[in-house]
């Protein structure tokens, strides 16, 4: 049994750990939640430069090839640092796309771009309120044009270019890429809980794209999209709540009240004993998801589906109970405990929020126990 | 990442599947986890004590003990396998875990070379079975509020009071016990431990009987009982010590709470239907379904982190404090959802007429004593907040006081 990340990859993750910390305190991820500007320049040239943008990239494209584990590390390390970086959208979503589908071509033009960080995408698959189903696909392509609604596009602002689910003229539905910079694009920012990442509406209009490879993959091919970013999402998830439980513990260990400290109640301790109970459920899920996205296994839908589902929940109660536990001070603009509280909460709906993991992990399970 | 077994602990399965090969039968696959009511009969004792004596000959019984002691002088990675292995076969269980899991390492940091030589190889083979004599009436959770009474007499000392929740007293042979002796002391500091025969004058075995009606816990009562000194274990006030080595044995040995699971469940929701519809189709039955499954799986991974730990000669962190409190609540979750999609019959229990012969109603009765056998649901998440997040301990009043000052209150 050897069901942990190597020696080579927890050291790896110590100097992420280290290297988020100094360059992505909060106090950078607030510069984003208050300022004009999209995400973190400075911190994404930075994981360009570490590698990271590339981690799961061949090195063919110039990538790190440091596999899936490695990615898993990193997420986890992003996730505890809420990095204000389109990482997900650009480094689970679009590259992945491009691996998984992507022509020779396409992969040339954009991931040693990417990998650079002079490069960033998107997915865009939602068309407005619902979780994912290729009944809510409205936007067409005919003849090579693009036209469609979609919103919210996490990072679409930021993106250089798009993979866009959109239904050919037959109603078959595919991946498209769209750069975002063309003519019959118009972007406009959403107003979210989080605005330490970005969201935005992308109008298509008419827009010239091409098929992402063959183009008409079909629903099982956004699936199987979705499930490889809900591993890395469950891992980036992780992270989050173990900050937040950490950040609860130490207020609770300093804060005094009835002349002692208040995580010397069972009430407060109880508590946060239940989110660490949470927290490494949803840790050992992932690093199943892990095992089962690095191998490229059968398992793997389903694996995705049970970590997301843990990772979900532990990290949104991980980050609303680290408010309570900070008592008034918790709901201030002043404190950190917000922070979390808003990117808890938009992980957990962005790639379909948990009435829709849960329904496709019982029907996985189903199938599999038949 | 990867589930292989190195080369050592391959061969290490391997000569265990051989052994059980050649004595038990293999459980068909996928066949339902053990459904009959817990037996209480004799033959049922008569056959876990042959399995054992077998294993014990064989070198399967103290995988990790001392080789003089008739152990393997293996390592935790193989008990890990060998359990994993045993699982698989239909096997009598039960009847040893407290003995050869708490008593017997307790008594091998702590008894005499000549009673070791005396008391660990019939333990070991399944001859003479020991149980803990721990909780009292008074002294649950707050173990060391206990009352039993010692009183030194020359050599002797004598025994007065009374122990709950012993788990197989009415069959066991020996047992240790963790006795007051300085009652002017602070509670912790006027301890002491010993071991006894439970055929010694004095001593008297109740059976309790359950919500669930079964019997594995028993009281038993002290009227003057003799012992002597040589039966001491540690020093005399050091029994808390004595009793720590116990118990850190204890929540290695406490393990996920058997019974109907997630993968159960699922097969009721199969047979059923809500409105004309396959109950399976049920949104509020499919949210639950997928909650108990992720912390099945939970678990289960969790678990394999833990033996990676061991595998790589680490200790492994507090995953029975984990193991025990979800799985525990999860099982009275399930039992209880599982009687709820029976609708009105969900209350009855005839193994003919009702699914899975009644076992998910019979899992609602004893479910409550999971969350309590082993430490309750409230002493685990203690353990968790204290020694894995370093929690302050609660501000405890009676820590410096002597006991016999203590606030008693009305309960006996």
């Amino acid at each position: 049994m050897n069901f942990d990340f190597s020696d080579d990859l927890n050291q790896l993750r110590e100097q992420a750990r280290r290297f988020l910390k100094d360059q992505s305190p909060t106090k950078a991820v607030r510069a984003i939640l208050e300022g004009q500007d999209t995400y973190d320049r400075a911190l994404w040239k930075g994981m360009a430069e570490l590698g990271w943008l590339g981690a799961a990239v061949p090195e063919a494209y110039g990538g790190a090839e440091l596999g899936h584990e490695g990615l898993c590390v990193l997420a986890e390390e992003v996730g505890r640092a809420i990095a204000p970086v389109p990482f997900s959208s650009s480094v689970y979503l679009a590259t992945e796309a491009l691996l998984a589908c992507g022509a020779e071509s396409q992969r040339e033009r954009w991931l040693p771009a990417m990998v650079k960080g002079s490069a960033i995408g998107c997915f865009a698959l939602a068309e407005g309120l619902g979780n994912p189903a290729p009944g809510l696909v409205k936007a067409r392509v005919e003849n090579g044009r693009l036209t469609g609604d979609k919103w919210p596009v996490s990072d679409g602002d930021i993106a250089d270019f798009a993979v866009v689910v959109a239904k050919d003229a037959g109603g078959t539905v595919g991946l498209y890429l769209a750069e975002l910079n063309a003519g019959g694009v118009s972007r406009s920012t959403l107003k979210s809980v989080d605005p330490s990442r970005n969201q935005s509406r992308i109008r298509f209009d008419n827009a010239a794209v091409q098929p992402l490879g063959d183009g008409a993959q079909g629903w099982s091919a956004v699936e199987r999209l979705l499930d490889r970013a809900a591993v890395l999402m469950a891992f980036e998830q992780v992270g989050g709540a173990n900050a937040s439980l950490d950040m609860a513990v130490a207020y609770a260990n300093e804060r005094f009240a009835f002349g002692r400290p208040i995580g010397s109640f069972q009430a407060i301790k109880h508590k946060l004993a239940d989110v660490y109970i949470a927290t490494e459920l949803a840790r050992s899920n992932s690093y199943y998801g892990a095992w089962a996205l690095a191998t490229d296994a059968p398992e793997l839908a389903l694996a995705a589906a049970t970590a997301r589902v843990a990772a979900s929940d532990a990290f949104y109660l991980a980050a609303k109970e680290n408010i309570q536990t900070h008592g008034g001070m918790g709901f201030t603009w002043e404190m950190d405990c917000h922070l979390f509280y808003r990117r808890s909460k938009l992980m957990a709906v962005q790639l379909g929020s948990n009435p829709y993991w849960k329904n496709r992990l019982v029907n996985l399970w189903d199938a599999q126990a038949a | 990442m990867d589930f292989n077994d190195t080369p050592e602990e391959a061969a290490f399965r391997a000569e265990a599947r051989a052994f059980l090969d050649a004595n038990a039968t293999r459980k068909k696959p996928n066949e339902p986890a053990q459904r009959s009511r817990y037996n209480e009969g004799p033959e049922a004792l008569a056959q876990s004590k042959a399995w054992q004596a077998k294993k014990a000959a064989a070198g399967f019984a103290g995988i990790t003990w001392d080789p003089q002691w008739g152990g393997r002088g293996g390592t935790s990675i193989q008990q890990v396998i060998w359990n994993q292995e045993e699982a698989n076969y239909n096997v009598p269980r039960g009847h040893f875990e407290i003995g050869l899991g708490m008593c017997i390492p307790t008594m091998m940091h702590y008894a005499r070379p000549e009673q070791l030589k005396r008391y660990v190889g019939p333990a070991l083979r399944g001859e003479e079975i020991w149980c803990q004599l721990f909780s009292e009436p008074s002294a649950g959770s707050d173990l060391a509020g206990l009352r039993t009474r010692a009183v030194r007499d020359g050599d002797d000392w004598v025994i007065n009071g009374q122990k709950i929740w012993t788990s197989g007293a009415h069959y066991c042979d020996y047992g240790i016990l963790i006795t007051r002796t300085d009652p002017n002391a602070p509670k912790h500091a006027g301890l002491t431990m010993f071991f006894l025969d439970m055929k010694t004058p004095g001593v008297e075995v109740r059976r309790i009987k359950q919500i669930s009606g079964t019997s594995n816990f028993n009281e038993v009562f002290f009227t003057n009982v003799r012992l002597p000194d040589s039966q001491r274990l540690g020093a005399v006030g050091g029994g808390w010590k004595v009793s720590l080595t116990t118990l850190m044995n204890e929540r290695l040995a406490v393990g996920q709470a058997p019974g109907p699971d997630s993968a159960d469940i699922l097969q009721l929701v199969r047979g059923l239907t809500i409105d004309g519809e396959p109950a399976l189709a049920n949104a509020a039955v499919r949210d639950r379904l997928a909650d108990w499954y992720v912390k099945t799986e939970g678990l289960k991974y969790t678990r394999f982190r833990s033996i990676t730990a061991l595998s790589r000669g680490q200790t492994p962190g507090p995953e029975a404090s984990i193991t025990k409190t979800v799985s525990a609540t999860k099982l009275q979750e399930i039992a209880s959802f599982g009687m709820d999609l029976l609708g009105q019959a969900g209350a009855i229990m005839e193994p003919d007429s009702i699914p899975a012969q009644g076992w998910f109603q019979e899992a609602l009765l004893y479910a409550p004593g999971m969350r309590i056998a082993g430490g309750t649901d409230e002493i685990l998440r203690n353990i968790i907040a204290e020694r894995v997040l370093g929690m302050p301990a609660d501000v405890r009043v009676d820590k410096d006081l002597p006991f016999s000052e203590l606030p008693k209150g009305a309960a006996k």
